[in-house]
């Protein structure tokens, strides 16, 4: 049976503030396994975000319990990888350096490892030739490329992702989802990720959970079944079509409950 | 190239009207100088050797005053801007002594400490320090939530947090700050100069307004706004060699 990596157990997050309280998060219960790729996928506002903040340890839960490798998860640490959907880089860092400042903690590491390390992961994002430049010099897909080998030089078992491409083009974020693809093969982290685009989370994800507004919660569960070879073309396949009607079936259900609860 | 001869234009331009009005007798001497009487006596100062040594005079203790408050403003500035706690401690005191006019305080300096330069000192530092300390509290505060949260993912604690990323993203905005209370003490120092001096630009002029020598004073405002600019261009250039990076983003946008 495969062991599961993360286990997040009845979990809500309710923020209060003088007038109200608001409940972002409704009895969240979900696993991801090792070496899996689970999305998070709902309307803005579902909470999916807040969820993954919790996971990185960035914010706390009100109540339920989140677990990695069967201990508690209470603050960030560096068993978990965040790429943020701002890019986030240091500015007056050069690409190589945002990339080795992941590596500050290890103290055994000298400077020069660091840097082959950082010289290593920013060849395996495609960027090759631009270790020596800037943030503020780079595109915003490049920048996230950054993000990503930042993420994954201190090789965490678990990857959180919070609509890394949401601000990219149509163009390179297929190419960064088919790189995601790539990485994903090779480095055998599992992944969170987080996206309100229906096609990305099919492609990318072993499990989709799609969430629901107001609570948040997790409104269904649908496992993808997808050659591990796939690349792009897949998405005109018939099993990709059926997943996709699947999906936009149940998040169309979901705005016609919230029109008739009003 | 066009900006610069813009500039240079408007310069050109003050001085035209100084000229002609003081040339042309519309304006009696005594209340405004001809550019070639302020010359002179830029001539005759240096000669006797007293026009550098004013300015170094006064240019050192605008230094230490404001060395000395960079340096406690830094960390306690920092502070505030990082940690609710510290701000809780400094607000009041630093928020309540920012609004006291420290030109009110030369009295009670003098009193203190004479006319030595340690009166220059505390009046600079009464000047600058309150002020520095709240703008680099802020400057603190404006940086993005965003690279403060990736340090925390990476696994640093608070103090590194602070140290590595807070500090190094608001330095820029930290060192425009300096640049700005810098041209402050320069008005602080004139103050303490005027009242309470026996050396140095500030009693330059005020000696000057005895014997209603006018191009004496004209030369030392003249000088102060030179010093002024001159550093002013310093603090620029070191700006562009230390943060690279900022520059760019800044012309990217």
């Amino acid at each position: 049976m495969n062991e599961h990596l993360l286990t997040a157990t009845n979990i809500n997050r309710i923020f209060v503030s003088k007038q109200r309280s608001f409940t972002a998060l409704d009895n969240i219960n979900l696993t991801i396994g090792n070496h899996e790729f689970v999305s998070l996928l709902g309307p803005s506002g579902c909470g999916k975000s807040t969820f993954l903040r919790l996971v990185a340890g960035l914010d706390s839960a009100s109540s339920g319990s989140l677990q990695m490798n069967g201990s508690i998860l209470d603050k960030p640490g560096r068993d978990r990888g965040v790429v943020f959907q701002q890019y986030s880089l240091l500015p007056w860092l050069l690409a190589w350096q945002n990339v080795a400042f992941a590596l500050k903690k290890e103290k055994n590491m000298r400077s020069a490892e660091k840097k082959e390390l950082a010289y290593h992961f920013l060849d395996l994002v495609g960027l090759k030739g631009f270790e020596e430049i800037y943030p503020s010099q780079m595109s915003g897909g490049m920048q996230q490329r950054v993000a990503i080998a930042r993420a994954l030089v201190i090789k965490p078992p678990l990857l959180l992702m919070d609509e890394p491409f949401g601000a990219l083009d149509a163009q390179t974020r297929r190419d960064m989802q088919d790189l995601l693809v790539t990485i994903f093969k090779e480095t055998r982290s599992s992944v969170l990720f987080v996206t309100h685009d229906v096609d990305e989370a099919i492609y990318l994800s072993d499990r989709v959970y799609i969430m629901a507004t107001n609570p948040g919660r997790i409104a269904k569960q649908i496992d993808i079944h997808l050659s591990d070879d796939k690349d792009w073309s897949i998405q005109l396949s018939e099993p990709f079509i059926n997943y996709k009607k699947e999906i936009l079936m149940e998040l169309k259900q979901q705005k016609k409950n919230v029109h008739q609860s009003k | 190239m066009r900006f610069k001869i813009i500039s240079g234009s408007g310069i050109i331009l003050v001085l035209a009207v100084w000229a002609f009005i003081t040339y042309t007798g519309m304006v009696g001497s005594l209340f405004l100088p001809t550019p070639t009487a302020v010359i002179l006596e830029a001539r005759k100062q240096i000669e006797d050797g007293i026009f550098f040594q004013d300015i170094w005079i006064s240019f050192y203790r605008i230094l230490i005053g404001f060395l000395l408050a960079t340096l406690f403003a830094l960390p306690i500035g920092v502070m505030m801007g990082t940690s609710k706690t510290w701000k809780a401690f400094w607000e009041p005191i630093v928020g309540f002594v920012r609004y006291m006019p420290v030109v009110a305080f030369i009295p009670l300096s003098i009193l203190w400490f004479g006319t030595s330069d340690m009166q220059k000192f505390f009046i600079i530092f009464f000047g600058v320090f309150f002020q520095q300390v709240i703008m680099i509290a802020d400057n603190c505060k404006t940086v993005k939530k965003s690279v403060v949260e990736v340090g925390l993912t990476l696994g640093l604690n608070r103090l590194e947090v602070i140290k590595d990323i807070v500090v190094k993203a608001a330095m820029p905005s930290i060192w425009d700050t300096l640049r700005t209370v810098w041209g402050w003490a320069w008005t602080y120092l004139v103050v303490a100069e005027l009242v309470a001096a026996t050396s140095g630009l500030g009693f330059r002029i005020m000696q000057a307004q005895r014997y209603l020598s006018t191009e004496t004073i004209i030369l030392g405002i003249l000088t102060i706004g030179l010093l002024g600019l001159i550093t002013d261009t310093i603090f620029g250039l070191l700006a562009k060699m230390m943060f690279p990076w900022h520059e760019k983003e800044k012309i990217n946008n």
